[in-house]
């Protein structure tokens, strides 16, 4: 079969391939040089030629006060994300099963719920701002920071949760109450455990979404920053590779997380296979 | 039989919006019966077997199990259990777990509940698959689990979805007969919802056929099948012709019934008619000889043969006939190959007064009638 594609390939084929491989360079290559650069050696500078190879600037970065609190940020971003992950995975949940009533308002609430996602997010986070002052609360990471995070999140987990429930049966719940089982155990034993596959991929995006977002947190998280907005910072006054190692750090973490999760989803999905003889 | 299982529907209705789904049901289903609905896509069987089972509640009325008023009484703790369409088998448990739900609920121990599990997994012999998911078998073997699902919370009624639609003919014809078996061996109440007739007429003590939210017939599969009650059960069921005539003379024991093209049949059960009035009348196809001569008697039509089908342990003979499109006879395959006819020909159909069945109700055919 391979031969037989092989034998029409024409023009078009390579111009597509080339392109392909275009895109792909640019979506990769960026990461790729940053991750490279990261291990400059002691002396090197910002750009190639790599000067020698360390691991210097990823200790400098947490040994060297030059970096302001980077520490304390990524502390701060992790919380969030994790905070952002559950909040996002439990309300979608219910979010989404409640959707399925034809509930009265339930378009406009949808809609209303949409529109978050698609104002522009330094604005949004303006106005949460202006909100928290005019309530004489003030701004902080955890409170108004979060909140900010969340009109990003919850949104787009819903809309990933509509797409979960889209292949969800609902003649499953009714054999859990045909059987016997409460709304509470059907949920328990039957809705969830179901849908659990579905529900840590919409955790992981609010997870991820909560853990690179910037606009939004920009304005609303006071006076200690996040990750993104201390890298950010340190874009304008660091001028050493500990600013692409700082990158590959924060990189392989999101990495992890999402590995976990996938790793999650494919033993759930296994073990409900069953082992195949 | 246990009185218990007892099923009485009480001018039950529902309504979704302004459809009335289910129009004013009055039915009794005796325990220990094996009872089928059938009738077109759309005509409240499936919604009459899911207020049995508490899935859905009446607009009006009330349905009552064993004499007891069903209303406040939730799914679960009817005494029923439903049989799903598509099974509905739990993916993420398996076999074991998934017959043992029920179990599970009522807060059996974990090993009780495996033992008890296992035991009903035996009984649909599927005991070897004790540990697979549901995904990892075939149809019939789903619905087998799904069959031992249900039967695990010891229902006093059992109700089946559609149950063989999903599985192929062999398969399908294997199952109406397990579950005939099953039915006599627990001697409890099933309900069978299903949209093919012959499984109906096989399977049934009781055929109810319905239309439109309402049951046309309820009665055995005989008296479905030898005495419709409208046009509409005749052409539902298939093995009838269906004649409309005007009465043009009303004897003792007889009346004369004329059909648009002049022919004239004798009625005898329909003493109440009177001259002028319109009658509906059934002919089973089987019983229906045919000869050669043009003669027009009375019970007789004459047409041009439209087709001719070899089924096997008959034939399907089709003649032109203008009021209805066309007019059928099963031949025997022995009668018809002893004198072997053409399309084309015309031919002389022609039986017995006795034959001449006249229907009561006047529905025609609504949905499309599946012969």
């Amino acid at each position: 079969m391979a031969h037989s594609s092989q034998a029409k390939r024409g023009l078009t084929f390579y111009l597509l391939a080339g392109f392909f491989g275009l895109f792909v360079a640019f979506l990769y290559g960026p990461m790729l040089i940053i991750f490279i650069l990261s291990f400059q050696g002691e002396n090197g500078g910002l750009t190639f030629p790599m000067r020698g190879v360390s691991v210097h600037w990823f200790s400098d970065l947490f040994t060297s006060s030059r970096y302001g609190d980077l520490g304390g940020a990524l502390k701060r971003s992790l919380i969030l994300g994790v905070a952002s992950m559950i909040i996002t995975g439990i309300v979608c949940l219910f979010a989404g099963l409640a959707f399925r009533r034809k509930f009265v308002g339930a378009g406009a609430l949808f809609y209303l719920s949409i529109i978050s996602l698609v104002i522009p997010g330094i604005l949004l986070g303006l106005g949460i701002g202006q909100l928290f002052q005019i309530l004489g609360l003030r701004l902080h990471w955890f409170t108004s920071g979060l909140g900010a995070q969340l009109t990003w999140t919850l949104p787009f987990g819903l809309l990933i949760m509509f797409a979960v429930l889209n292949r969800f049966d609902p003649s499953w719940e009714e054999a859990g109450r045909d059987a016997g089982a409460n709304a509470w155990q059907v949920l328990k034993w039957v809705t969830i455990p179901i849908l659990f596959p579905g529900l840590i991929a919409v955790s992981l995006f609010g997870f991820t979404l909560s853990y690179d977002e910037m606009p939004r947190s920009l304005l609303t998280v006071g006076a200690q920053n996040t990750l993104p907005i201390e890298i950010s910072n340190m874009t304008s006054n660091v001028t050493t590779p500990a600013l692409y190692a700082i990158g590959t750090v924060t990189s392989v973490l999101s990495f992890t997380a999402i590995g976990v999760a996938f790793f999650l989803i494919f033993s759930i999905q296994k073990n409900r296979a069953g082992k195949k003889r | 039989m246990t009185k218990a299982s007892e099923i009485h529907l009480k001018n039950v209705s529902k309504n979704f919006g302004s459809v009335a789904a289910v129009d004013q049901v009055d039915l009794i289903i005796d325990a220990g019966s094996y009872c089928c609905m059938i009738g077109p896509s759309g005509c409240g069987k499936t919604t009459l077997l899911r207020m049995i089972a508490g899935h859905e509640t009446p607009t009006a009325g009330s349905v009552l199990i064993g004499g007891k008023d069903m209303s406040a009484v939730r799914t679960g703790e009817r005494g029923t259990a439903l049989m799903f369409q598509n099974y509905a088998l739990f993916p993420h448990l398996n076999l074991v777990d998934n017959v043992a739900f029920s179990l599970k609920v009522k807060k059996i121990g974990a090993a009780e509940r495996l033992e008890r599990g296992r035991e009903m997994l035996d009984r649909v012999q599927l005991l070897h698959l004790a540990d697979r998911h549901p995904s990892e078998l075939s149809g019939g073997q789903q619905q087998r689990v799904a069959l031992a699902r249900a039967l695990i919370t010891k229902p006093q009624v059992l109700l089946l979805d559609e149950p063989l639609s999903a599985l192929d003919e062999f398969l399908r014809l294997q199952m109406r007969v397990e579950l005939k078996r099953l039915q006599k061996e627990l001697g409890i109440t099933f309900v069978h919802v299903t949209h093919t007739q012959p499984e109906a007429i096989a399977l049934a003590d009781k055929v109810i056929v319905m239309d439109h939210g309402v049951i046309e017939q309820a009665a055995s599969p005989r008296e479905i099948y030898d005495r419709p009650h409208s046009p509409y059960i005749a052409q539902f069921m298939g093995g009838q012709n269906i004649i409309s005539g005007t009465v043009t003379s009303v004897g003792k024991e007889e009346v004369k019934l004329e059909d648009a093209e002049g022919n004239i049949f004798v009625v005898t059960n329909a003493s109440d008619a009177r001259k002028g009035d319109t009658l509906n009348i059934a002919i089973r196809r089987d019983k229906i000889s045919v000869s050669s001569d043009a003669r027009k008697g009375e019970n007789s039509l004459v047409g041009e043969i439209t087709n001719i089908e070899y089924q096997g342990t008959f034939v399907k003979m089709s003649i032109a006939y203008a009021p209805q499109g066309e007019f059928v006879i099963y031949l025997d395959d022995e009668e018809y190959f002893a004198e072997i006819r053409q399309v084309g020909e015309i031919v002389c159909a022609h039986w017995d007064s006795q034959l001449n069945y006249r229907m009561a109700g006047t529905k025609k055919s609504s949905g499309n009638p599946l012969e």
